[in-house]
């Protein structure tokens, strides 16, 4: 199964309209978060959206997680230790107000975290590659030193 | 800690999505070491760290910033009640409402900015710069070129 999830704010339909033109020729379930986006997909099953437990029920379920460069589903996919694949929203196409998106993308295809796909061949090739491996798995939380950090500050109040 | 001293009190807030994941990858690494109020801008969370230690609150982005007003207010009581030794927000806008009512009420306050911000900090985050005790990014070099703090980032 393919999970796609686009975020809580705006739809993505750009996004939606790859996917679709590209699961069209996969045999493979698709779930996709998608708000009220106005694209209709033929080959995905949407959900506006999905209540908390639910949604992360979807990670552990699924081969693959695709969404925009959202934190949220990009850490829960690390979590859950899924291959994700990225497509960043262009403020050039409206899709978001600032560069911040594509930014980030960058960083973490630097650093090997995810997969980057901002059009349909792309995308192809990596949905249709059945051995897609998790790039990077994170732990149930944030590095040690941070928290540390934190805590002896908070300590010291 | 010795057993004797009353634990610090945590007011742990963040709006909803990526921001309220980065403060869920942050605030259970803490244990029991605090006593932890959560507040974020989506009700369904409440049944992720119980209900009783959770309070919702309204969202706004930058482009409904007059939308400050009731967060503002709600944050000035809940942390009235709650009397926090410190405000932690992981962002986003919300989050400038609620440390601001802290500092009102002489609370300090811990602003994480997004990982989600890699090249600069956030609009957020600059403005939380003028009011949060300490300030962190989560990329070394905006970090260095901000003159906050970092020490390391929600990955782990």
């Amino acid at each position: 199964m393919i999970f796609a999830a686009v975020g809580t704010q705006f739809p993505f339909d750009r996004l939606i309209k790859i996917i679709d033109a590209v699961v069209a020729d996969l045999n493979e379930p698709v779930l996709a978060q998608t708000l009220k986006g106005e694209y209709k997909p033929a080959n995905i099953t949407t959900v506006e959206v999905l209540p908390p437990a639910e949604f992360r029920k979807h990670f552990d379920e699924a081969r693959v997680i695709v969404t925009h460069a959202g934190m949220g589903v990009i850490l829960t996919a690390m979590e859950a230790n899924k291959p994700v694949i990225v497509c960043p929203r262009n403020p050039e196409k409206g899709e978001i107000l600032n560069e911040h998106q594509l930014a980030t993308t960058a960083r973490m295809r630097e650093m090997g975290y995810v997969y980057v796909a901002e059009d349909e061949e792309t995308m192809r090739k990596l949905l249709s590659d059945p051995d897609l491996k998790p790039l990077h798995h994170v732990g149930p939380t944030a590095s040690e030193s941070l928290v540390n950090d934190l805590t002896s500050f908070i300590d010291s109040l | 800690m010795e057993s004797s001293t009353p634990r610090k009190r945590v007011f742990a807030m963040a709006s909803q999505g990526g921001h309220w994941v980065q403060l869920m990858r942050i605030v259970p690494a803490f244990g029991d070491r605090y006593e932890l109020m959560f507040c974020s801008t989506k009700a369904d969370y409440a049944s992720v760290v119980g209900s009783d230690r959770f309070v919702v609150t309204k969202h706004y982005t930058r482009r409904t910033a007059w939308r400050m007003l009731p967060v503002f207010v709600s944050a000035y009581k809940t942390i009235r009640r709650f009397r926090p030794d410190v405000i932690l927000t992981t962002g986003a806008a919300p989050a400038i409402a609620v440390i601001l009512a802290g500092k009102l009420l002489g609370v300090k306050s811990i602003w994480i900015d997004s990982v989600a911000n890699a090249e600069h900090l956030s609009l957020s985050g600059r403005i939380a710069r003028r009011i949060a005790t300490r300030v962190y990014s989560q990329w070394p070099n905006i970090a260095k070129n901000s003159g906050v703090r970092y020490a390391g980032n929600i990955f782990g």
